[in-house]
């Protein structure tokens, strides 16, 4: 104890030549070059598309544009979350599109064509989105069928329901002044809510790395430094509250941007500190493992793809919600392809057992960055499409060298 | 009379689809003492010891804890009467950590949170008792040596305070001086009144450090003996089926039925 606290005392002293510092220091270096980028490829991705697009055009980085991209990542993001839950467990998700298409046209027809209340028909077009993942789920755990094989059915299956579900009427609107269209279009225009809500945000940041301090401390246990707290919360600080002085430089906070980072921090909760999210990672490291450690493989599995079919209804009727309409071309298209690239260009891993929800929102900034810098450029579609997918094998690339370097460090 | 043995099998029988991996198999673990289990290839050592673990429940047969009949029907099952396995190819999490792999499917916290400063804490503790010059504890699985995995393996089935202990091939991907550690280790929980199931294909360490050994032959016993007293050449002739009646080699021992 005596000990302790004269090291501590020295940390503040000498930051350079303090043992934790140094020790964490080294963990950070050791952590790269064992293959563990976390969130840095994709951070810099995102640098330089948006250094790209602002040198082509001047309105890139307006306050209007990050205003609509903060909006239009929200739909597609949302069902890249779900996806990185099914990538961890070393699987995908091919049924995301048709599943969150379904869910919107649920939606449109109960609300809109049989005047069932909107937010019972907004409950009901969630569920059948966990309906619909949780019988894929299972269908998966229990017949061993990959997940890739019973999604790619679900993928035609779930399309053809939503054709079935819409009928002959093609494209439903949605009323423009509902809940659902507000969940994209309300904004809260006081400056006050994005100050506060980056202020809230830097708040938690802090708050639990300092207990996350004073608890290792007094299990005596190495423990970030001051310097590093104030570093990591610093670093979070000038982001939000930059993003916060741009958003209120246009609308204020929109109402989707804020609902999309408490769901992605809540889940992220979920997977790195509960022991369902422990046994997700468990399954995507080794299921065999798993199963002797008494992990109940089929249930984790079923459960997957349920929060998958979930967070692909919820995203449907937010991109529905953006549109204010569902048709039959709803959750088709590039849709499925976008989620997906979104979780790998974030840096989750198609080997199963690596990736953060964080790194989902990342993918599917650069993602959408691409496409709004394309079209404020008007560059056409197809060169789009090039780009998006060359961003997409990158992060493939990057994935596999990782996980190489990984196994390479591991013989060594 | 005497005690109970703490682990005792009799007539377990397993089958996967149309083999028949264990038929008749009996044993018995008692409180300090080593019980090595020999047999070639595909004799259902590594069966036995999911059976035991309640990885791979049996499909009949009597299961005993200090006497009393238990089921083994999940590895929940086995790990809460005190029971612990190192399995020949480690069951270990590439991608996890080295805390999070000692405490998978027993993590520390409440509500389903969990308390990672708790387990971390542990698991400084335990790698300072059983594993000198240990990583770092958050170190991934994925990237230590195959040493070093039988060494986090093996400190996981002691993070529980277990009772029998299991151990498959627990030596064989180890360097001489760790293997070396490793059976001082497994010593030293005989010591501490471990009851000890020893699978080995190396006779040195069987004789090094087993009391008795069970021998395996085509899923069914062929025979126990007193390690100490028995000819080596008895036990292995037992093991590739040069004899294959085994019952002149019973010897008696505190009146158990083997």
């Amino acid at each position: 104890m005596v000990n302790d606290a004269r090291r501590t005392r020295q940390d503040a002293a000498e930051p350079g030549r303090a043992p934790r510092a140094r020790a964490w220091a080294a963990t950070a270096g050791r952590r790269l070059r064992g293959g563990e980028l976390g969130a840095f490829p994709v951070v810099l991705l995102l640098a330089a598309t948006w250094t790209v697009f602002e040198i082509l055009n001047r309105n890139f980085l307006s306050p209007r544009n990050l205003s609509d991209l903060s909006v239009d990542i929200v739909g597609t993001g949302l069902i890249a979350v779900g996806v990185v839950f099914v990538l961890l467990i070393g699987e995908i998700d091919l049924s995301v599109g048709s599943v969150s298409g379904l869910a919107a046209a649920v939606f449109a027809v109960l609300n809109v064509q049989n005047g069932v209340p909107e937010w019972l028909a907004l409950v009901a077009a969630v569920l059948v989105g966990t309906a619909v993942g949780a019988l894929q789920g299972f269908s998966f755990a229990r017949t061993g069928v990959p997940a890739f094989v019973v999604t790619l059915a679900g993928l035609l299956a779930w399309n053809g329901v939503m054709l079935y579900v819409l009928g002959t009427s093609g494209t439903i609107d949605l009323d423009a002044d509902g809940l659902v269209a507000k969940l994209t279009s309300y904004s809260f225009t006081a400056p006050g809510a994005a100050y506060g809500a980056a202020a809230a945000g830097v708040g938690l940041l802090l708050l639990a790395s300092w207990r996350a301090r004073l608890r290792r401390r007094a299990a005596g246990m190495p423990y970030r430094s001051y310097q590093e707290i104030t570093a990591r919360t610093g670093v979070f600080a000038v982001i939000a509250f930059a993003a916060a002085y741009v958003l209120n430089r246009f609308h204020g906070l929109p109402l989707a941007l804020l609902l999309f980072l408490v769901v992605v921090a809540a889940l992220d909760v979920v997977l790195q500190r509960t022991r369902y999210g422990r046994q997700i990672h468990a399954l995507g490291g080794d299921v065999e493992a798993a199963r002797r450690a008494g992990v109940k493989v089929v249930w984790v599995r079923t459960s997957v793809l349920a929060v998958s079919g979930t967070m692909s209804a919820i995203g449907g009727l937010f991109l529905a919600s953006r549109i204010t309409s569902v048709s039959q071309s709803s959750g088709t298209g590039v849709l499925l392809l976008n989620a997906i690239a979104a979780a790998v260009i974030g840096g989750t891993s198609l080997f199963g057992g690596r990736g953060r929800t964080w790194s989902a929102a990342l993918g599917i900034l650069v993602i959408q960055s691409i496409a709004s810098g394309m079209a404020l450029t008007s560059t056409p579609v197809a060169v789009q499409l090039v780009i998006t997918g060359g961003v997409l094998f990158a992060a493939a690339v990057i994935d596999a060298v990782a996980r190489r370097s990984q196994q390479a460090h591991g013989r060594a | 009379m005497p005690d109970p043995p703490l682990l005792a099998l009799h007539g377990v029988c397993k089958r996967f689809g149309a083999v028949q991996v264990l038929t008749d198999v009996d044993l018995e673990v008692r409180s300090g003492q080593v019980v090595a289990l020999l047999g070639d290839n595909g004799a259902g050592k590594s069966t036995l010891v999911k059976v035991i673990a309640g990885v791979a429940p049996a499909d009949a047969g009597l299961v005993e804890w200090e006497g009393q009949e238990v089921q083994l029907k999940r590895p929940h099952d086995a790990r809460s009467l005190g029971i612990a396995t190192v399995y020949q190819d480690l069951a270990l999490c590439g991608n996890l950590d080295i805390v999070a792999n000692l405490f998978l499917g027993r993590e520390a916290g409440k509500f389903g949170l969990l308390d990672e400063v708790e387990m971390e804490r542990r698991s400084r503790e335990l790698l300072a008792l059983v594993w000198p010059g240990h990583p770092e504890p958050r170190t991934p699985v994925v990237s230590l040596s195959s040493g070093q995995r039988q060494m986090v393996a093996i400190a996981r089935s002691l993070l529980g305070r277990p009772r029998v202990l299991l151990l498959d091939e627990p030596t064989a991907s180890l360097g001489v001086s760790q293997a070396a550690k490793v059976l001082e280790l497994v010593d030293e929980l005989r010591e501490r009144g471990l009851g000890v199931l020893l699978i080995s294909h190396n006779m040195g360490d069987v004789k090094a450090l087993a009391d008795r050994a069970a021998v395996l032959r085509l899923g069914r016993n062929n025979g126990f003996f007193d390690v100490n007293t028995t000819p080596q050449e008895q036990i292995i002739s037992s093991i590739t089926g040069a004899t294959d009646n085994a019952v002149p080699h019973r010897t008696t021992h505190r009146g158990a039925r083997w």
